[in-house]
């Protein structure tokens, strides 16, 4: 990870790269969200920190809502539409998705998976491409569901920041763990900015929810004491 | 663009609402906050009734008059939704949301009589002065509709048009510079508060937010000013309601006109006061200069009314967030200076009995909560939650 953030790495469109990049390594580079090559130049399309990774990986790190789409990660949609064999999926990119009913696990031409409009499908990205449609699918290679395909109704789904879903998935990060040991939950976080949430109550939920979204400006050492403080008990347990 | 709204979420906040709870830690009768903040033009300002933001400009020109009525000036209100304030909303054509709350604006501005049209004649039949609201939605985030004749009311207020002498044939408009321009002449100020109703009208809720728009079963808008007079009422969607639940609705009105007005007349006088000092004002002022807003989140409320180990409190508690931002902002949840004529109780004829038909404060208190099966705090609770939701950029 890069080290502290100085001035230096804030960037913003159309700042063109090559040289701090150079400064930096001069090993084969890999561009990440944010970076693009243009004319033998390397040019930032969004404004933010620019943070690079041991493995030459640079990227452009920001606060963003709106999700585009990347191969291979999980995303949590709203089933629209179901269309012949595909359900369209709003995953809260710029197009919809699809998701084929013969990608989930046991689905065969006959037996249809029970999938509803406005249900909420867990599934990760095949294609991403841009100015193409996104395609889900809900099972890994082997065709196992491995965790993904429909959320229950019974929980609740609330739309965050990509930034905040990132860090909460990261393992550095005990937010989750914390919850967890204060009350029971269930939790599933997609990619998108899209969290789905199952407690025991209505008041549980609302408390976690909140308790999640205020993580987001919570420094590490203090999300144990927020969380303690939402749910109103003592430290230790 | 039509958005899919989740059976899940659709589930959870019927069943929140039906346990008196909402997303935000708010109560069924609290208000977000709401927030006026002026800019150095005249006429101009921006508000935010907690994530929902509408700017106002008003601005007027010499037009001919109509045939119908040659002795009175003209008043048009726009609300413009762009693809800014929601993905949903498209350019171009008006949606009939879109249509929908100019209509409302229009009925609770214009056809109220707020504005004084005839005031605004310079020669009959030959020229008068056309004002324009014109709104645009920054952000949305439910309830737009309060939050445009908000921002429509307090802008037609801050707004100065050029003075004009008429002698003879000769009609004169003296330049800012020329001579001090007028106030417009306004006679009350309609405020419109939203109801959202669920489950067939079972369940009320005053100022939905976006989420809970999305699943409601209808809404009710009462326009109203602070002398109890109603200006406009208008119900959609697909509920029945009953008498009680209207009545209920237009005391529930009140008090949130009351407050909102309050809200507008200081932010006037602030504002007029920073003018008269000569001290900075305007959009850039009222904005925290050399921080990074972009960690900032809005302050809330989160009651919590569970006992976890056995430490049974029920108090209110604030969230982490509000040590970050530490920009200076009071946070007078009690001491807001907006004062409410005990509610319930006329505002003209001080002393008498309402003839509204409305249960006074000391019946209030016993029988009233029994008229619906909607979670009934009384009024003194209303008064206290919608004072500290209430509060003002200064």
């Amino acid at each position: 990870m890069a080290a502290s953030m100085t001035n230096a790495d804030v960037v913003l469109p159309g700042d063109v790269l090559t040289d701090r990049l150079k400064e930096i390594t001069n090993k084969k580079v890999r561009l990440g969200p944010g970076l693009r090559w243009q004319s033998k130049d390397v040019v930032a399309c969004k404004c933010g920190v620019l943070k690079s990774r041991e493995d030459h990986a640079f990227w452009i790190d920001n606060h963003q809502r709106r999700y585009i789409p990347a191969k291979g990660e999980s995303i949590i949609g709203v089933v629209s539409l179901k269309a012949g064999d595909i359900f369209r999926v709003n995953i809260g990119s710029n197009l919809p998705a699809a998701l084929p009913y013969l990608s989930f696990e046991g689905a065969t031409k006959r037996n249809r998976p029970n999938v509803q409009i406005g249900d909420l499908v867990y599934a990760k990205l095949l294609v991403a491409n841009r100015d193409m449609e996104p395609e889900l699918v809900c099972i890994d290679g082997s065709g196992q569901s491995n965790g993904l395909g429909v959320l229950s109704r019974e929980g609740f789904m609330f739309k965050c920041s990509l930034h905040l879903c990132r860090k909460i998935l990261s393992p550095d990060c005990s937010l989750l763990r914390v919850l967890g040991k204060k009350i029971p939950l269930e939790v599933t976080v997609g990619m998108n900015g899209r969290i789905w949430l199952r407690c025991r109550s209505v008041n549980d939920t609302i408390c976690a929810m909140n308790a999640i979204l205020a993580a987001e400006y919570t420094p590490e050492q203090n999300l144990k004491s927020m969380v303690y403080k939402i749910f109103g008990g003592v430290a230790a347990v | 663009m039509k958005v899919i709204v989740s059976a899940a979420e659709k589930q959870f906040i019927n069943s929140a609402i039906a346990s008196g709870k909402r997303l935000d830690g708010r109560d069924t009768y609290d208000y977000r906050k709401v927030r006026i903040t002026y800019g150095t033009e005249r006429g101009c300002c921006e508000v935010q009734v907690g994530e929902t933001r509408v700017l106002a400009q008003t601005s007027c020109e010499v037009v001919k008059p109509s045939g119908a009525r040659p002795s009175e000036g003209m008043l048009h209100i726009n609300l413009e939704l762009s693809p800014m304030a929601s993905p949903t909303f498209e350019p171009g054509r008006m949606s009939s949301f879109g249509v929908e709350l100019n209509r409302l604006l229009e009925r609770s501005v214009r056809e109220s009589k707020a504005v004084d049209t005839e005031s605004l004649c310079i020669v009959v039949g030959v020229k008068v002065w056309q004002v324009r609201v014109d709104l645009h939605a920054l952000n949305f985030d439910g309830n737009l509709l309060d939050c445009s004749s908000i921002a429509a009311i307090a802008s037609l207020h801050h707004f100065r048009r050029p003075e004009v002498t008429v002698s003879g044939e000769q009609v004169t408009i003296h330049s800012l510079e020329d001579r001090e321009p007028v106030a417009l002449s306004i006679h009350h100020m309609p405020i419109c508060v939203t109801f959202a109703f669920f489950q067939e009208g079972k369940y009320l809720l005053v100022d939905p937010s976006d989420r809970e728009e999305s699943v409601m079963d209808g809404t009710m808008v009462v326009c109203m000013n602070i002398h109890r007079e109603l200006c406009t009422v208008q119900m959609t969607g697909s509920m029945l309601l009953l008498k009680d639940q209207l009545s209920r609705c237009c005391q529930i009105a009140i008090v949130k006109v009351s407050e909102i007005t309050e809200v507008i007349k200081s932010a006037l006088a602030n504002d007029a006061q920073a003018r008269k000092e000569g001290r900075k004002h305007g959009f850039a002022e009222s904005k925290v200069s050399s921080r990074i807003t972009t960690g900032h989140m809005e302050e809330q409320t989160i009651p919590i009314k569970k006992e976890v180990d056995g430490s049974g409190s029920e108090d209110e508690m604030e969230d982490e967030e509000e040590e970050e931002e530490a920009n200076g902002e009071e946070k007078n949840q009690n001491g807001s200076d907006v004062k409410i004529d005990s509610p319930g109780v006329g505002t003209i004829g001080e002393g008498l009995r309402n003839t509204w038909g409305v249960p006074t404060e000391d019946s209030d208190d016993n029988g009233q909560d029994t008229i619906m099966e909607e979670k009934a705090t009384t009024e003194a609770d209303d008064k206290r939650g919608g004072n500290k939701s209430c509060q003002k950029n200064l």
